[in-house]
């Protein structure tokens, strides 16, 4: 089984709709080398919901460096933005 | 595969607000090959094994949990039954034993230490018979450290002389913690047909016919399952049966994936998955509510023990398509104090001991984390256990008895435990004598395994 070995990681954004939640996370997505493959927004009970699927292959670091990058910007907008591996959605819900 | 919007926000979701945790991931080590008799010896060789095998467990489950990001609640070790291991010890070198142990749980950063066991079903060695002796001392004295003894099997029959100790020894472990609420004989289970792979603690043990290192997962998730039934308040019980087999298939799949991952990185092969549902004290996360739920205005009335075997079946049905091998307990917890629902019935008068009784005939444990007032006789205790055993010795299955008598506390009164152990309302027990069928002794022996009626 070829599990969490690949590149692909889910990040979810989740928070109070407000203006440049995109340009600000595909922001620092950019910065740090990752590629964005899928990307899908909607606004669910007020709250502005986002789940784009990314390719880390480039990115100099594992999940969890990744996912550091993101407090400053969690903290100034109120967000939450988590970063989980692909083979958790795919296992959960796929036989 | 691309992955669908729908997927990912259900797990977010269950993650979120409906408490879907990994509930443990358990690495079962054996420790046959530490043997010695000299308990020093003895003492350093199982410290080296233990510490060794399980060195990047925390660290290994701390890594998968933030990659998958669904939390995963403890870290574990099972062991071989100690008093299997020992050679002729004391009961104030399993004293000792027990110190190390919970030593070894103390650096490796683990949160329970399982297998402070002795398997006494069909009788019982000096060995055996110290061990038990030690319990007070030994849950008194250490935190981490967890145990359990069998005191039945459906092939063995009931061992009654080693339930007339336990009885003993359960009142001497609530007096001998008493400055804590007798928090001691939380650690402590009494089993009938125990399993040998099971992750969850007090019981948990590494069984014989296991490997020399394995890792088991139990997984949990009430909260889950509640949510999801409510979005059928009208649907027939056959429906409510397959929302609970969807969602236990869920839950399962994402124990199924911690457990490989972890048995990789740890270089072990993967046991189990326990593919349980075991409540906590957080909002929500009760199996109480979900027989609730299912149609019981509150957890106790008639119709509970129904909802409760539909509930417990489906849970099965649903997590062993999702998993290679299930094991351990399988099925549901209905520990009092670590459910909010529970702890809400007893308060109503709703819930009492014969019902919660009753209840364990269906699911998967016994009498689990029930606080008795502390002048209960030790008979009684026994009473109760031989009970409990009886009823997992004619049924061919697993029950267990984790009964805490609490020192100076009476009926009706609270106790904390704190933590995943919770709080507990002080249940009535029977004010009449099971003194003779205690002092009688002997084996009550295994039933007939034809003529099942």
């Amino acid at each position: 089984m070829n599990h969490t070995k690949g590149n692909r990681v889910v990040v979810s954004v989740i928070g109070q709709d407000q203006k440049g939640i995109i340009a600000k996370v595909t922001a620092i997505l950019a910065k740090n080398d990752v590629n964005i493959l899928d990307i899908s927004q909607t606004i669910m009970q007020d709250f502005f919901t986002m789940v784009m699927v990314v390719d880390i292959k480039d990115f100099q670091g594992d999940t969890e460096a990744l996912s550091a990058q993101f407090k400053p910007l969690e903290d100034e907008m109120g967000l939450k933005i988590r970063l989980q591996h692909e083979d958790i959605f795919n296992f959960m819900h796929r036989i | 595969m691309s992955l669908a919007f729908q997927e990912i926000m259900e797990t977010i979701r269950m993650v979120e607000m409906e408490n879907l945790d990994i509930r443990t991931v358990t690495m079962g080590i054996s420790l046959k090959d530490c043997a010695h008799p000299d308990v020093q010896l003895f003492q350093e060789n199982i410290y080296q094994k233990i510490t060794t095998k399980a060195a990047d467990l925390k660290a290994v489950a701390d890594k998968i949990q933030r990659e998958i990001g669904i939390p995963i609640i403890n870290r574990r070790i099972s062991i071989t039954p100690i008093a299997s291991v020992g050679v002729k010890f004391s009961s104030s070198d399993y004293v000792e034993i027990a110190k190390t142990l919970d030593r070894a749980a103390k650096t490796l950063g683990i949160d329970f230490i399982g297998g402070f066991s002795a398997l006494v079903h069909k009788g019982m060695t000096n060995d055996e018979r110290n061990l038990i002796l030690s319990l007070p001392e030994a849950l008194s004295s250490t935190e981490r450290v967890c145990a359990s003894i069998s005191v039945a099997t459906t092939k063995a029959g009931i061992n009654m002389d080693a339930i007339a100790l336990v009885g003993e020894t359960i009142i001497k472990a609530s007096e001998a913690s008493k400055d804590q609420n007798s928090l001691a004989c939380a650690k402590l289970v009494v089993f009938c047909n125990a399993p040998e792979d099971n992750p969850f603690m007090a019981g948990a043990f590494h069984g014989e016919g296991e490997p020399d290192v394995v890792i088991n997962v139990g997984v949990s998730g009430p909260g889950v399952v509640l949510h999801a039934l409510k979005k059928y308040p009208d649907a027939d019980l056959t429906e409510v049966a397959n929302v609970i087999k969807k969602t236990a298939f869920k839950i399962t799949r994402a124990g199924e994936l911690v457990g490989r991952l972890a048995a990789d990185r740890l270089n072990a092969p993967f046991g189990i998955v326990d593919l349980s549902l075991a409540p906590t004290n957080a909002t929500g996360d009760s199996v109480a509510e979900i027989l609730e739920e299912i149609g019981v205005e509150v957890c106790g009335v008639p119709g509970t023990t129904a909802a409760l075997a539909l509930m417990n079946d489906a849970v099965k049905k649903g997590g062993s398509m999702a998993t290679s091998h299930a094991g351990g307990f399988s099925g549901a917890f209905i520990p009092v104090s670590e459910d909010n629902g529970m702890i809400a019935a007893v308060e109503k008068g709703a819930l009492t001991l014969s019902k919660l009784e009753a209840m364990t005939c269906v699911c998967s444990v016994g009498l689990d984390m029930i606080a008795v007032p502390g002048d209960t006789a030790p008979t009684t205790i026994s009473g109760i256990i031989a009970d409990e055993s009886a009823i997992g010795m004619i049924n061919k299955k697993t029950t267990a008895v984790r009964i805490i008598p609490v020192a100076g506390k009476k009926a009706g009164e609270m106790v904390e435990f704190g933590g995943l152990l919770g709080r507990a309302p002080i249940m009535e027990v029977s004010q009449y004598s099971s003194e003779k069928i205690i002092r009688r002794g002997g084996r009550i022996p295994a039933p007939i395994q034809a003529l099942t009626n």
